[in-house]
């Protein structure tokens, strides 16, 4: 396998498809998505990085120093470590690597903070052994730094650091834990240490069948197994993400946690179709099933029932309920040989009849497949949006209403989407599958809120209790 | 007529299918317990809301006839509507007493009890009085004193069926259509309980079919307020 470096430069600008980052999200072997000074960033093999403040527009301009690739970032106390490989990689022919480690107090490189600190030397290949010291990750558990690196050329490996200096463990000697992986990544999670990589064939843009893999282990040093009990050594992993849609490519997971128990992953992709096939960031949503980790997605565009997790219930216009015309009593009385024949479903022009022509409120009740319980999901481009996330309008299906927050804390529907803030939400896919859905703003400007069942029959905005089903919603097809 | 009836018909619908008089449906022998299962009178000696914040301590109108044959109908417009009525003088304003008789229809009674249950047994109130269970509007007062003006506060109600409930003569809450009565199932907006003294009003609508309520106020993390007292006498 050679990896080539020179497929992430070329920062110029292109034209963000709407389900993607947008700015110029340029980069190859990311770094796991670092909060410094309130903005995050990643770097990328060679020099430079990206810059966010919301984790949807990304732009260039972060420093790191020292070239090589696949660089991985950690905060530990007030130090962000950075460890990056020189050489190796197949590139030049040659698999001799070092893996460094420096650390700076801030990633902003307009901090008076902002300076790197030699460290040294942690890791090698020497050129000659089946081994290739690149695509450092870290991993942090219990006050012990572990450090996992390698490629396709000979097995992946973990060293300890040691979390005070980010120099090697004195004696530490290297454990093999993985082959057929590169671009590797550490997790841990109620007890199981999980060790990701990527598999298939990097850096041929459209053509990469880049695609990442994972096994888990009650120790970091392993054994890693896949879900099918095959060993990480012998070959194994169960996928977590590979390409989809306009997206080509994807590898260098990256864990990043986010307030309410959100949790997403970084990685890049080979190719994004929508961009001449360049190589760029990617975040999508993390879900954990039976123990696994799992690739996530946004919620599609369409039309849906959006359904509490509290109750069951569909949110909808507060309005009267209109009644199909039905006969019961003939119903319940005839026979089965009786013919049968289609009921309409009830229109929109039936439903809507004796909507109110203003704001309405909106509530939970019953879904029964009616107009003014069926929303309409669309990505708001141009908006902006929220770590992988563009900003979505809710309106219902065939109308302009749309749902909106009130300066009071409560949701209501507005009769026309203007594209204020408050009608913008941002949607995360939660770790179980169902989604958190946010205001980008409520009047007044508070950021904090969540749209929450705080009855059975009641959304309100509230602050999002991730161990509370309150807050948590599914997009069912009608 | 009802035993030819399938068996899992509830008797809502039964009433629905065979055009029963829900009046008559639902008319019934007072039981010789009367209401006692359900209430005890109310005590002169302060009530608080009970250890999950829910209020039992009420001033109950005997139910005023309204005929529905079904609960079908009970949207928001159709409720406010009846809710509103005026159905005898003082209702959004007199401070009832235990024992005070309104002029409706007919005369009705008001009754201050300390209910047995976190639900306020309306069916079982008319029913142990030998009064209409169904096809009624029953009417629920009481009072919340404050220790001190609480705000962000929301009023928690659950129905059977429909109802609208005011603190301090402003409407807080309404459940619309056919409900089964669900601890917190419809929340007010954010509201404030005064310092001291602050009225509550309800009235609860209902074709056929059992007929309760529960209600209690919510802090702003969404915790029961028990720090209330209630005297009605």
């Amino acid at each position: 396998m050679i990896r080539s470096a020179a497929l992430l430069l070329a920062l110029a600008s292109a034209t963000p498809a709407a389900a993607q980052l947008a700015g110029e999200p340029f980069i190859h072997d990311p770094s796991t998505v670092t909060l410094s000074d309130g903005r995050w960033y990643t770097f990328g093999t060679r020099q430079g990085g990206l810059v966010s403040d919301d984790g949807w527009t990304w732009h260039g301009g972060p420093v790191r120093p020292g070239g090589g690739v696949a660089p991985d970032v950690i905060k530990i106390g007030e130090r962000y470590y950075v460890a990056y490989a020189v050489g190796g990689g197949g590139m030049s022919g040659g698999h001799a690597s070092q893996v460094k480690i420096m650390w700076t107090l801030s990633l902003d490189p307009k901090s008076p903070r902002f300076g790197y600190h030699d460290v040294g030397v942690v890791a090698s290949s020497d050129g000659v052994e089946t081994a290739d010291a690149i695509d450092p990750d870290f991993l942090l558990v219990d006050g012990r730094l572990w450090l996992t690196y390698g490629t396709y050329f000979g097995p992946i490996r973990i060293v300890e650091l040691d979390p005070k200096t980010g120099l090697r463990v004195a004696g530490n000697q290297p454990v093999d834990v993985a082959i057929d992986m590169e671009a590797t990544a550490m997790m841990y999670r109620d007890g199981w240490y999980y060790l990701l990589g990527t598999h298939g064939t990097c850096c041929d843009g459209p053509n990469s069948t880049y695609h990442i893999r994972v096994g888990r282990a009650r120790s970091p040093l392993g054994p890693y197994l896949d879900h099918m009990g095959v060993p990480l050594l012998r070959g194994g992993g169960k996928l977590v993400v590979s390409a989809r849609g306009r997206s080509i490519g994807p590898g260098h997971f990256g864990r990043i946690q986010l307030d309410g128990g959100v949790e997403k992953f970084s990685m890049h992709y080979e190719a994004d179709m929508d961009r001449s096939g360049r190589s760029v960031l990617g975040i999508q949503p993390l879900l954990w099933r039976d123990g696994w980790p799992v690739a996530g997605e946004n919620v599609v565009p369409g039309t849906y029932e959006i359904a509490s997790e509290r109750s069951g219930y569909a949110l909808g216009l507060a309005t009267d309920f209109v009644r199909i015309p039905f006969d019961a009593r003939a119903s319940f009385m005839a026979k089965p040989s009786d013919p049968v024949a289609p009921l309409p479903d009830q229109s929109l022009a039936q439903d809507s009849a004796g909507w109110p022509q203003g704001r309405v409120r909106v509530d939970l009740a019953d879904y029964m497949v009616r107009p003014h319980q069926l929303w309409t999901v669309t990505p708001v481009a141009g908006a902006g949006g929220w770590f992988g996330a563009p900003y979505y309008k809710l309106t219902i299906a065939g109308t302009t209403r749309a749902l909106a927050a009130t300066a009071a804390g409560e949701v209501e529907a507005v009769p026309v989407f203007t594209g204020a803030a408050e009608q913008l939400w941002q949607i995360d896919q939660l770790t179980d599958g169902s989604y958190r859905i946010k205001p980008k703003t409520v009047p007044g400007g508070r950021r904090d809120l969540a749209l929450v069942a705080i009855g059975a029959s009641t959304p309100s905005l509230a602050a999002f209790d991730p161990a509370s089903p309150a807050g948590r919603w599914t997009f069912r097809r009608p | 007529m009802r035993a030819s009836l399938p068996h899992w018909l509830t008797t809502a619908t039964a009433a629905l299918l065979i055009g029963a008089t829900p009046a008559s449906a639902g008319q019934q022998a007072a039981p010789a317990a009367g209401i006692a299962p359900y209430f005890t009178p109310a005590a002169a000696a302060p009530a608080t809301p009970d250890g999950d914040g829910f209020l039992r301590r009420w001033l109950l109108l005997e139910p005023i006839t309204k005929p529905n044959r079904s609960n079908a109908g009970f949207t928001a417009s159709y409720v406010r509507t009846a809710l509103t009525t005026d159905y005898f003088p003082g209702q959004f304003t007199a401070t009832p007493h235990d024992g005070d008789t309104v002029r409706a229809a007919e005369p009705l009674r008001w009754h201050a009890l300390d209910s047995n249950s976190f639900d306020i047994k309306l069916f079982n109130l008319a029913q142990g009085l030998g009064k209409p269970t169904y096809g009624v509007i029953f009417w629920a007062y009481t009072v919340v004193d404050s220790p001190r003006e609480m705000r962000d506060v929301r009023m928690a109600v659950g129905s059977n069926a429909a109802s609208i409930w005011w603190l301090n003569g402003k409407e807080a809450v309404g459940l619309f259509n056919d409900r089964r009565m669900v601890m917190d199932d419809v929340l007010s907006d954010r509201l404030t309980l005064r310092k001291g003294r602050n009225v509550i009003r309800g009235a609860v609508i209902n074709g056929p079919g059992l007929s309760d309520f529960c209600l209690r106020f919510l802090d702003a993390d969404g915790k029961p307020i028990t720090a209330l007292s209630t005297v009605l006498r």
